[in-house]
């Protein structure tokens, strides 16, 4: 077994595409589910409106680059004030179910034959990442540190992503520890006792639901641009449920959580599936008890023992703080 | 104004505004539906239904500027429900009401909160994963870090927000909470709990506070310093409306008293003629005054009572 690969390719996971993406949706969802208490359920909405409407506008209908992000900005906080303004006054299990099936919503009818004249159907679009990577400034070539290697490409999309994750974290950070932060976590303790204090809390969870959204919009720009294409099934719900996972697991409300949680679980994704291939490949693990298709849910299974693993011993996540969780109990 | 008072003039005259409250509504008519000289609230035609069940109905109820009034009533009575009609926390059915001469009707709770009348809820709610100094920042008003882009400058908020935690400590002291100020509000006790929401609610300013309960569950000895502190916010000039059980902290600190029965405003009056009321003494303020009195199952329990009244050393 080639130790070095294994943990190399880790690596290059925590820092890569993946991460980037999951970091800006989970950071987004920090601000509804961390910070404000807001059940959102359909992160995975917010990226494909915000993928698509960047994707549709340069590739079916020869638009610049930025008019496709200006699109796409405005699609994200289109679909929150489109989910809020009816569910936000609702007790918040509402919200969650308007969410998800929105989301759904969203991604069936960008997969739909109808419309696929637009939207490319199930095939998805591609073709619009030219104004993208036209802009990189990185002359080719082969840029790494250490184990890490990649190419002028990847390095420009990664420079971008990681830009965006920087000044996404950022915002929350001066925004939280605000007034105006300050309020949104006292909405996610008691929103009666907020609005007794003179506090328009539907106002402010409708701000919430935009912030968060359009946070997420960006991780659908770095999906369109990271692979060159957008996929209907790129925004399942998959993409939210992952998104939850990484929040809770580097911590709900903190600032640096979701970063550190999207690189650990695609550096343990990736690092279980290296593993378990190489393992079997060296014929660790015999054929009858793993065939090579199975390792990809087994995967899964494994990461899945540690986060049962890390919600038994560390229910508050990597940076949360235990005497907060205590506190749940009102 | 309170503000207006200097501190000398208090010290000559520490229970001014009792006295005031006190002459003001000694010439008052103690019926239901009293007209007050000086209300700052008052409701008319005020009705909520929950399906067949009328749980508020009241015809007209003034309050007096300046005074502590009680609202007692047994379990069920609609007092809560009455609260939250007037805080805006519920829609009524029927009726409207004024604050300061100004119609409340339909108008939303934070806005109700921002003219001048604060509640308190029966349910303590303490904001626990917020520090106290936090729970106390949230009520100041008027803030301008609490808007999305101010928010992210610091320099424009940050002068406001020192001046606001200073008033914070100030009141904290008074409520001698100073020392738990940078606990998480959800690590203190319950009796705590009622003072921060009482402190926070004066974080806002208001003119009338509305307190829901602010004895329950509170321990006896806490219960003689929240009572000062309830005299207290009178004695600043606001006005105080709460529902309590215990008629020995009505009796202690209230002006006029309202009772409350089956969603209606049956009796009001001064609290010593309350007490004296006969209708009120056998339907509310007997030894069993939480239940209904004639709920069968009870009937043991009441005997026991009653017996254990005549032979008073069979208690010890």
């Amino acid at each position: 077994m080639d130790w070095f690969l294994i943990f190399s390719n880790a690596l290059a996971a925590a820092v890569g595409l993946e991460t980037v993406i999951f970091a800006l949706a989970a950071i987004g969802l920090n601000v509804h589910f961390g910070y404000t208490g807001l059940l959102n359920f359909g992160q995975a909405g917010f990226l494909a409106v915000a993928g698509y409407g960047l994707a549709i506008c340069v590739a079916t209908f020869q638009l610049p680059t930025l008019v496709g992000v200006a699109v796409g900005l405005l699609g994200a906080v289109v679909l929150a004030l489109l989910l809020g303004a009816p569910t936000l006054r609702l007790r918040a299990d509402y919200l969650a179910i308007v969410t998800i099936a929105a989301a759904e919503i969203v991604r069936l009818v960008f997969r739909s034959v109808t419309l696929s004249e637009y939207t490319g159907g199930s095939d998805g679009l591609g073709r619009f990442a030219e104004g993208f990577y036209s802009i990189n400034p990185i002359s080719p070539g082969s840029y790494g540190l250490g184990p890490l290697d990649f190419n002028e490409r990847q390095t420009w999309v990664l420079s971008v992503g990681w830009t965006l994750v920087g000044l996404s974290c950022l915002l929350v950070f001066l925004l939280m520890r605000s007034p105006w932060g300050r309020v949104l976590k006292a909405i996610r303790e008691d929103e009666d006792a907020v609005r007794s204090l003179g506090k328009n809390v539907y106002g402010y969870k409708l701000q919430s639901l935009v912030l968060g959204g359009v946070l997420g919009s960006l991780a659908g720009f770095m999906t369109a641009w990271g692979n060159a294409v957008v996929q209907p099934d790129n925004f399942s719900t998959e993409t939210t449920f992952y998104a939850y996972t990484i929040v809770i697991l580097g911590g709900a409300a903190r600032v640096f959580g979701p970063v550190v949680g999207a690189a650990i679980f695609w550096a343990l994704l990736s690092f279980t599936d290296n593993a378990l291939n190489q393992a079997k490949s060296a014929g660790y693990i015999p054929e009858a008890l793993l065939s090579t298709v199975q390792v990809g849910q087994v995967r899964l299974m494994l990461v899945g023992l540690g986060l049962m693993a890390l919600m038994i011993f560390r229910p508050q996540g990597l940076f949360g703080d235990r005497r907060e969780l205590a506190l749940d109990a009102r | 104004m309170p503000a207006d008072l200097t501190k000398s003039e208090r010290a000559v005259s520490p229970t001014r505004y009792k006295d005031a409250a006190m002459q003001a509504l000694a010439g008052v008519d103690p019926v239901p539906g009293a007209k007050k000289p000086d209300p700052i609230l008052v409701a008319d035609g005020v009705t909520r239904r929950f399906g067949g069940l009328t749980a508020v109905d009241v015809d007209h109820v003034e309050i007096q500027r300046g005074s502590i009034t009680a609202l007692i009533g047994p379990n069920g009575a609609g007092k809560s429900t009455f609260f939250n009609l007037l805080t805006g926390f519920d829609k009524p059915d029927d009726g409207t009401w004024t604050f300061n001469g100004v119609s409340l009707s339909g108008v939303p709770p934070h806005r109700v909160a921002r003219r001048g009348m604060v509640r308190t809820f029966q349910l303590t709610k303490a904001l626990s994963r917020l520090t106290v100094m936090q729970n106390m920042l949230l009520g100041a008003t008027g803030q301008k870090g609490e808007s999305f882009l101010r928010a992210i400058f610091p320099p424009i908020w940050r002068a406001q927000e020192r001046a606001n935690t200073a008033r914070a400590e100030e009141l904290l002291g008074r409520f001698r909470l100073d020392t738990k100020r940078d606990d998480f509000a959800g690590t203190m006790s319950g009796g705590q709990r009622k003072l921060l929401e009482m402190a926070r609610a004066l974080m806002v300013g208001p003119e009338m506070v509305m307190l829901d309960e602010p004895m329950a569950g509170v321990n006896p000895a806490l219960t003689q310093s929240l009572l000062g502190h309830v005299k207290s916010l009178r004695e600043e000039g606001m006005t105080v409306l709460f529902v309590e059980h215990d008629m020995d902290m009505v009796r202690d600190i209230s002006d006029w008293v309202l009772v409350m029965a089956q969603g209606r405003i049956i009796a009001e009056g001064p609290p010593e003629q309350i007490m004296a009321n006969e209708a009120v003494i056998d339907a509310y303020l007997g030894g069993h005054h939480d239940a209904p009195l004639d709920a069968p199952e009870d009937a043991p329990l009441r005997d026991e009572a009653s017996s254990r009244r005549k032979d008073p050393e069979a208690t010890r």
